[in-house]
Formats: C-alpha cells, sequence, structure tokens
C-alpha cells in the first residue's frame, strides 16, 4: 500500500492546480464551476485517506455527503448559467458587474 | 384645620382655572365674580387661622399634606408651616389681592383681555399662598418660581406693547440671575443638611455655621454664610435690590392693579419673607447679615433720589417701592426680623393704596401718566385726593399713621445695631427719610396742587373714578392709617411672631428699642425727639418750597446740577452697563459659541465632518467592490489561503 | 510495489488531467479532461479500498454531472475569444496563491507531522470485509438523519433548477391541470330550447 501522506499531497497538488483554474479561467463560469468540482475532488481524497488511516467508516460517509450536495449545486449552478446566458447572451464574467460599487 | 389650609390655597387656584379656561363661557362678570369669590373666601379663612394663631394661640400647624417623591433620604413634600409669621402674611396678600381684585372690576373695564386678567391674578395669589404656607424649600421654590412666572405674564399683559415685552423680558432674565442664586443656596443646604425641611435645616444651623468650603484661594467660607448670601441674591432678584433692581420700574409697563398686587404689596416682598423665615440661618451668619444691610441700605436710598427726578406717576411710586423695599431690607439684616415683616405689612397697604389711587388718577387722566401734565386734580377727584394724602402721610411716616410706626421702629432698630455696616445703614436710611418725604410730597403737590397743565377736551372727561375703584382705595386707606397703632406693640415686642422669628440675644436690636417702650402713644411722643420726623418735615417743606411756591427752582436746579441730574436720569447707568456690558458681552460671548463652537466644530467637525469622513472613506471603499465576480472569489480564496497560514504557523 | 506504480501512474494521469481542466482553449475539452480525472479518481479511490465511493463517483459525475456539463455548453453559443481574453493576467497571482498553499501543506506534513501516523500505511484488509455492508450499516443507523437531508437537497435542487430554466413562451398550448378540475357545467353545457320538429 502506499503512504497515507502520498495521496494527500495528491490531494494538495490538485487543490491548488485547482485554484490556479480558478484564475486563469475567470471569466469563463462553467470552467469555474469545473474547478469548483476539482477542489471537491480534492478534499474527498482527504477524507477518504484519513478514513483509510485511522480505519473509520465515517470518513466516507461524509464523502458521500459532499458528492450529494456537489451534485445539488452543479445542477443549480448550471440551471443559473442558462438563465443567465439568456438574458444576458453571454457567460462572461466581465458583463455581470451590476454589484459594482 | 388643614382643609382649612387647602382651600385657603386652592380657591384662588379654581376660580383661576375656571376664569382662564371658562373665560368665554362664563363671560365678563362670571370672571370677575368667580375669582372675586375664591379669594374671598381665602381671605376669609386666612381671618380664621390668624384669630386661631394671633388670639387662641394656636399650636404651630407643621405637616406634609401631599408626598410628592422620595428618594433615598430626600423627601419632597407638599406641606404647610402655619405660624405667626406665615399666617400674618396670608392675610396681607389675601387682602390686598382682594381690594386688587375689586378694583380691577373698574380699571380694566374695556380691556379685552378681562378674564385673562382676572385669572392671572388668582393664579398669582394660589402661587404667592404657596409661597407664604410652604413648610419645606421645594414648595418655597415653586410658589417663588410661579409668583415670577404669573408675574411675567402681567407685565406682558398688553402683549402688543413692545416695551411691556421688553419689560416682561427683562424682569424675567433679572430674577433669573436671583433664582440662580436661589437655587444654588437651597442646593448647598440640602447638601450640608441633607433635607429641604426647615425646621430639620434649622436645628443644624449651627453645625452648618461651623462647616467651611473653599471657594477660591485659601479663603475659608462658611458654609452657611454661602448659603444665606445665595438665597438673599435670590431675595435680591425678586424683592428688587441693588442692583438686581432694574426690572421693578420697567415693570410698571403692565396694569396698574398689578402694579399695587405684585410689584409692591406681595410679590416683591416675597424675598423680604424669605429672609425673615430665614432667620434661624441668617443669625448664625454676621457676615451674610452684614450684606443683607449694605444691600438694603445701598438701596433704601440711591434708589429713593433716583424718584425725584422721574415724571411718570408710576415710577415715582415704583422707585418709593423699591427704597422701602431697602428698608426692610435694613431691618432684616440687623436682626429686626419683626420690624421688617411690619413694615412689610403696612407698606404692603399704604403702598396697594398708592398704586391704585395713582391707577385711578390715570383713569381720570385717560391713561396719560405724566405728571408734568396733571396738577390741581384735587378738586375733580376728591376721593383719590383724599386717600394719596393718607398714603403719603404713611408713606413719609407721619406720626400716628402706620409707616411712622414701621419706620421709626426700624431706624431706632438700624441706630441700636453694631454690626458692620450699620453705621452706613443708619445714614442711608435716615437721609432717605427726607428723600422719601420729598419725592411723595413732589408727587402730591405736582398731581393734585398747583396749575392745572392738562388740555381743554381731558378736563372734560375729568372725574371721580367708579365706585369699584373708590371702595378698595377707601378700605385699604382705613389699614394705612391704623394698621401702625393696633399692632405694633404685639408684633414688635409682643413676641406675636413667637418662635417662627429666631434672634439671637447678642443681635437683638428691637428689644434695645423695646426697652423705651410704654405704648403706641408714647413711641408717637418719642418720635419728636428723633431726628427722622423732623427730616420728613424737612422733606415736605422743602417739596412744597420747590413745587408750590416757586416752581421755576427745580428747572433751575436742573440747569445748575445738570450732570449729578444726568446721571440721576439714568438711573446711575445700570441699564446702560446692563445692555452695553452685560447684554453685548453676552450677546458677542453667545456669538462666537455659536460660530465657533456650534458651527465650526459641532456643525463642521462632528456632524458634517463625520459625514465627510464616511463619504471619503466609503469612496476610498467602493473601488474594492468592483461589481466583478472573481474579484470577489479572489478575495475568497486569498483569505482562505491567509487564514490557512495562520492557523498553521501559530505554533 | 504494484501499488506503488499503479498510484503514481494514476496520479499523473490525475494532475495532467487537472491541468487540461484548467488551461483548454475550449470547454467542451476541459468537460472532457475532467471526466479522465473523475475517472482516474475513482481509481484511485479503489487503491485505497473505497470501493463503493468509487463506483459512486463514476455513476453520478461522470454519468450525470459531467453529461450535464456538457449539454450545457454545447447547448449554449459561447463567444470563445471573449473569453480568453487576458487569460494569463492574473497567472502569476494563482501560481503564487498555489505555490503558497501547496507549499503549506507540505510544510504540515514534511516539518510538523513526522511523527504522526500520518506516515503511516493501512493495511490491506482481507477480501472478505465489505466497504459497502459497512458504509451502509452507518449511514442508515447513526446517520439516518442526514441522509434524509441529503435526499431533500437533492429533490430542492431539481426542483430549483426546474423552475429556474423553465420558460414559457407565448402562444403555447398548455394544460392547466387545476382549471379542468374546477370547471363546472355551465362552463361548458349550454341548454337550447328548441321546438321538436317545426316544419
Amino acid at each position: 500500500m502506499v503512504p497515507v501522506s502520498y495521496y494527500l499531497l495528491l490531494a494538495a497538488a490538485l487543490f491548488a492546480l485547482a485554484v490556479t483554474g480558478i484564475f486563469l479561467n475567470r471569466k469563463n463560469v462553467i470552467i469555474l464551476l469545473m474547478c469548483i468540482e476539482l477542489m471537491l475532488l480534492a478534499v474527498n481524497f482527504n477524507f477518504i485517506a484519513f478514513s483509510r488511516m485511522l480505519d473509520d467508516v465515517v470518513g466516507q460517509v461524509f464523502v458521500f455527503f459532499i458528492l450529494t450536495v456537489a451534485a445539488a449545486e452543479a445542477a443549480i449552478g448550471l440551471a443559473i448559467l442558462v438563465v443567465l446566458f439568456r438574458s444576458r447572451r453571454s457567460i462572461n464574467v466581465d458583463d455581470l458587474d451590476t454589484m459594482k460599487g | 384645620m388643614e382643609n382649612i389650609y387647602l382651600t385657603i390655597v386652592l380657591a384662588p387656584l379654581v376660580a383661576a382655572v375656571v376664569a382662564g379656561f371658562l373665560g368665554r363661557q362664563i363671560g365678563r362678570a362670571g370672571a370677575h365674580w368667580v375669582t372675586i369669590l375664591g379669594v374671598a373666601v381665602a381671605f376669609v379663612l386666612s381671618l380664621v387661622v390668624a384669630k386661631d394663631v394671633f388670639i387662641d394661640g394656636a399650636e404651630v400647624f407643621n405637616q406634609a399634606v401631599y408626598i410628592w417623591a422620595v428618594t433615598g433620604n430626600l423627601s419632597m413634600e407638599i406641606g404647610f408651616l402655619i405660624d405667626p409669621l406665615s399666617a400674618l402674611m396670608m392675610v396681607v396678600v389675601t387682602f390686598v389681592s382682594l381690594m386688587v381684585h375689586v378694583y380691577t372690576i373698574g380699571y380694566m373695564r374695556d380691556d379685552p383681555g378681562y378674564q385673562r386678567f382676572f385669572s392671572y391674578i388668582s393664579l398669582f395669589t394660589f402661587a404667592m399662598l404657596m409661597l407664604v404656607m410652604s413648610n419645606n424649600f421645594l414648595q418655597l421654590f415653586f410658589g417663588w418660581e410661579a409668583v415670577g412666572l404669573v408675574s411675567y405674564l402681567l407685565i406682558g399683559f398688553w402683549y402688543r406693547k413692545p416695551t411691556a415685552i421688553f419689560a416682561n423680558m427683562k424682569a424675567f432674565i433679572v430674577n433669573r440671575v436671583g433664582d440662580f442664586g436661589f437655587l444654588l443656596g437651597i442646593g448647598a443646604l440640602l447638601y450640608y443638611a441633607g433635607s429641604l425641611d426647615y425646621f430639620t435645616v434649622f436645628a443644624q444651623a449651627e453645625e452648618i455655621q461651623a462647616t467651611t468650603v473653599n471657594i477660591w484661594g485659601d479663603a475659608q467660607w462658611s458654609a452657611l454664610t454661602l448659603a444665606c448670601i445665595l438665597l438673599f441674591i435670590g431675595a435680591m432678584g425678586k424683592s428688587a435690590q441693588v442692583p438686581l433692581h432694574v426690572w421693578l420700574p420697567d415693570s410698571m409697563e403692565g396694569p396698574t392693579p398689578i402694579s399695587a398686587l405684585i410689584h409692591a404689596a406681595t410679590m416683591v416682598t416675597a424675598g423680604i419673607f424669605m429672609v425673615a423665615r430665614m432667620s434661624p440661618l441668617f443669625e448664625y451668619s454676621t457676615a451674610a447679615l452684614s450684606f443683607v444691610l449694605v444691600i438694603g441700605a445701598t438701596t433704601a436710598f440711591f434708589m429713593g433720589l433716583l424718584g425725584l427726578v422721574q415724571n411718570d406717576i408710576k415710577r415715582v411710586v415704583a422707585y418709593s417701592t423699591l427704597s422701602q423695599l431697602g428698608y426692610m431690607t435694613v431691618a432684616l439684616g440687623v436682626s429686626a426680623y419683626a420690624a421688617g415683616m411690619f413694615h412689610l405689612m403696612t407698606h404692603a397697604f399704604f403702598k396697594a393704596l398708592l398704586f391704585l389711587a395713582a391707577g385711578s388718577v390715570i383713569i381720570g387722566m385717560h391713561h396719560v401718566q405724566d405728571m408734568r401734565q396733571m396738577g390741581g386734580l384735587r378738586r375733580y377727584m376728591p376721593v383719590t385726593y383724599a386717600t394719596v394724602v393718607i398714603g403719603t402721610l404713611a408713606l413719609v411716616g407721619f406720626p400716628g399713621f402706620s409707616g411712622y410706626f414701621s419706620k421709626d421702629a426700624l431706624i431706632e432698630a438700624v441706630h441700636a445695631a453694631n454690626i458692620p455696616g450699620s453705621t452706613y445703614a443708619y445714614w442711608c436710611v435716615l437721609i432717605g427719610v427726607f428723600i422719601t418725604a420729598l419725592y411723595s410730597f413732589r408727587l402730591l403737590f405736582m398731581v393734585f396742587h398747583g396749575e392745572e397743565r392738562f388740555d381743554r377736551h381731558t378736563r372734560e372727561h375729568l372725574h371721580e373714578s367708579p365706585r369699584v375703584v373708590t371702595v378698595p382705595l377707601i378700605l385699604l386707606a382705613i389699614p394705612s392709617v391704623a394698621i401702625g397703632w393696633l399692632t405694633i406693640q404685639p408684633l414688635l415686642f409682643g413676641g406675636a411672631f413667637a418662635e417662627s422669628i429666631f434672634v439671637l440675644p447678642a443681635n437683638d436690636t428691637l428689644a434695645v428699642v423695646g426697652e423705651k417702650f410704654t405704648s403706641p402713644a408714647g413711641f408717637v411722643v418719642h418720635g419728636f425727639a428723633t431726628p427722622a420726623l423732623y427730616l420728613a418735615f424737612a422733606g415736605a417743606l422743602t417739596a412744597w418750597f420747590l413745587y408750590i411756591k416757586r416752581p421755576d427752582i427745580p428747572a433751575a436746579l436742573q440747569e445748575r446740577f445738570h450732570r449729578t441730574y444726568s446721571v440721576l436720569e439714568h438711573k446711575y447707568y445700570f441699564d446702560a452697563f446692563n445692555e452695553q456690558v452685560l447684554a453685548r458681552g453676552s450677546r458677542f460671548f453667545g456669538g462666537a459659541l455659536w460660530r465657533g463652537g456650534d458651527q465650526g466644530i459641532i456643525d463642521g467637525v462632528l456632524v458634517n465632518g463625520s459625514a465627510r469622513a464616511v463619504g471619503w472613506l466609503s469612496g476610498l471603499v467602493r473601488r474594492v467592490q468592483t461589481g466583478y465576480l472573481y474579484h470577489y472569489a479572489f478575495t475568497m480564496v486569498i483569505g482562505l489561503c491567509l487564514i490557512l497560514a495562520w492557523l498553521l504557523t501559530r505554533g | 510495489m504494484i501499488g506503488h506504480v499503479l498510484f503514481f501512474a494514476l496520479a499523473a494521469v490525475l494532475l495532467s488531467a487537472a491541468v487540461g481542466v484548467i488551461t483548454s482553449r475550449n470547454p467542451v475539452y476541459s468537460a472532457m479532461f475532467l471526466v479522465l480525472a473523475f475517472f482516474v479518481s475513482a481509481g484511485l479511490w479503489l487503491l485505497l479500498e473505497a470501493e463503493f465511493l468509487a463506483i459512486v463517483l463514476v455513476l453520478v459525475y461522470v454519468g450525470a454531472v459531467m453529461v450535464l456539463f456538457l449539454f450545457v455548453v454545447m447547448m449554449l453559443d459561447i463567444n470563445l475569444a471573449r473569453l480568453r481574453e487576458g487569460f494569463s493576467r492574473y497567472a502569476p497571482l494563482g501560481a503564487v496563491v498555489s505555490l503558497v498553499i501547496v507549499a503549506l501543506l507540505a510544510n504540515v506534513f514534511w516539518f510538523r507531522a513526522q511523527d504522526t501516523p500520518l506516515m503511516m500505511t493501512p493495511e490491506l484488509r482481507s477480501a472478505e470485509v465489505s466497504n459497502t455492508r459497512e458504509l451502509g450499516s452507518v449511514l442508515y443507523t447513526e446517520h439516518v438523519y442526514a441522509f434524509e437531508l441529503a435526499a431533500v437537497i437533492l429533490l430542492v435542487a431539481i426542483v430549483a433548477a426546474i423552475t429556474l430554466t423553465m420558460r414559457r413562451r407565448p402562444g403555447l398550448k398548455v394544460q392547466d391541470v387545476a382549471r379542468q378540475v374546477a370547471v363546472r357545467r355551465e362552463d361548458r353545457v349550454r341548454l337550447v330550447k328548441m321546438d321538436a320538429d317545426k316544419e
């Protein structure tokens, strides 16, 4: 078996990549959503790795719930995206500046 | 008895409320009937109380009738203290008030504010009774302020007249100065004695005397002296003593009945009454007594001088009032409280008489008040003339008249005194007698004797005043003649005031006077051996010579001594000083505070400044709110990193 | 040994896929890379003996969520050129932030967690142990309320997604059940009195 820390490092790298992705694709909401999925995946990695390390199945239960919430979030996020596109003909974040102070 | 006391106080109040709020419904006759009834009830019951106290020798009634509030050990009550002092004041107040009520029917006949006037004077009677019947400082202060309020309302009764409005403002503001001292005095006593009740405070007089306070520098003041002087400053305001006297002459802008009631007979004597009531305190402070004495003597002499140059008939009487108030104050200063109260009582009668008579003249002259346009009126107004003669004789102290007894006893008491300032005071009051006679007879001669200086139109309408005016004059003339003869024995030497006035044996000047006293007649005879009587005669003669025999001399004197005359004409420049220095100074100070403090600091820096600061900061911060989602996301991510870093590195 | 080889191979593919997700020019490619990442993750989870979750990841994510992503991406007519403007403007900042995160986490692993069981290697479990049974026995007992709550969340998400995207086009013929039920005789039937036969 592989040491737990390997998984944790892998998750950290994945998380960091997802953060970078948010910075890179700041204008494209779809890819932003995908980056969030990646982050959640990284978190799930940690949960499962710790679950194995401590031999406690509750960590996996948590992952299960995270998957549920992530699915709901993705569904609603995409729905909002569709509505947004319908009204603005664009999903460019630059066009969404109604909140400008 | 408690119900009687309550009725005495409340009858005028109810009448005032009815006349004031239902004036339109009950009409003019209704207004004067209800208020006269109210005051008459109070007067009759006061007589009952006086009989009870003086003749039957009833116990002193000192009891709270209502407890208003209790905080800690301090109980704020409404209560009555009925002893000889207050009984005497009650009779005087209700009697003069009743006379003035009746007189007003005639004087104010054509005035549109008829009901209002009656309501005010009844309210005044209520307030004054509250003041004199009080058994604690709180209620005293209530009465004190309430009479001040009514005085203000009545001076400005003709509120369309600018001079009246000016005068009532002046009276109010000058009285504020006095009241400030008064309130501080009450506060000081409350602080040192821990109670508002008279007797509780009196009982601690000696302890308070022993306490010292440090006002400034290293000077140690007795707390009692301080409190007494502060209280007396209040009395100076209300009783118009120099330098807070300036409002009283101007208060003559009000209708004559109230000049008689408030500004001569009763309210202005509240200060005298208060000091007499506080005699257990003042007795222990020679410094305060000296202060009282000097102020009183100054007022008595110098205000009398001003009466010599006035031409307005009411103002002459007003300065005379100031001078007589000074006499009373002098009596207080030499511990002859009984003499002060005695003079207060006699003065209330004859000065109310003189004022009402002056009002009668004014009615006859169709509201001309300048004595230079009168003369020879005795043929047209015999009753008024006769009463003025009686009033004048009483005022100058003609032997046998009420003023003689009170004033002579007073001067004798001053002569017997030996506290600091008593020599000055003695000369002031002595020469004051001459001055009093001079201006009193000047008024008498200028108005009722000599050639007729009014025009033909006035003469056609000139007639004696109606009966509602003359009857009060006659009724007031009777005590002006007789009251001194009747009451000097018990009041001054017979101990009628009993426990209500406290005099230390060392200060008891009246006792010195009393040693020689045998009977009223004896007192009259004794009067011929004192300089006062001859000075009064001299004054009368001088007046006769100047204004009847050689009317050209006054004008020549005026030319000759125009500088002195000008000082008198301008009333020693008190008004000018007040207006130029105090009023302008405080306006300047207020302006500076307004511009600098209010507009500059509060508005500019604090209010608008803080708003500007918030606006500026917001302008800065709003740049952060770009509206771009990713900026917010970045902020979140970076923030997350920082929190993570903090959590991991904190050790 | 084989575990190590598998791990490193899958990890390399996972990170490459992640890089692909964030750098692809076309969102469709991003989505495809994401699918790859999920597949590989599922493999890695199998290595960790979390078989149930691995299967769920493939079924739910790859089968449902990612299909949804693809649908949306293809359905919307996106101006790609504009979306790519200034692509690398914030890249340095992103890199810094990522490095900070990696540094911080690495710091934890190598310096602060040396003596903790973090570095241990979990033992392989015997073949009899059923991950699914294990998970289920906890999920339906201890965490049953949370489980039901998750179901509600999903329901709400379905309703929300439909409500948000449903659109009423004017002139569309729709059936209003409420009105159909509320209908009364007078609305539909008109009684006409007429003579039976009039020649």
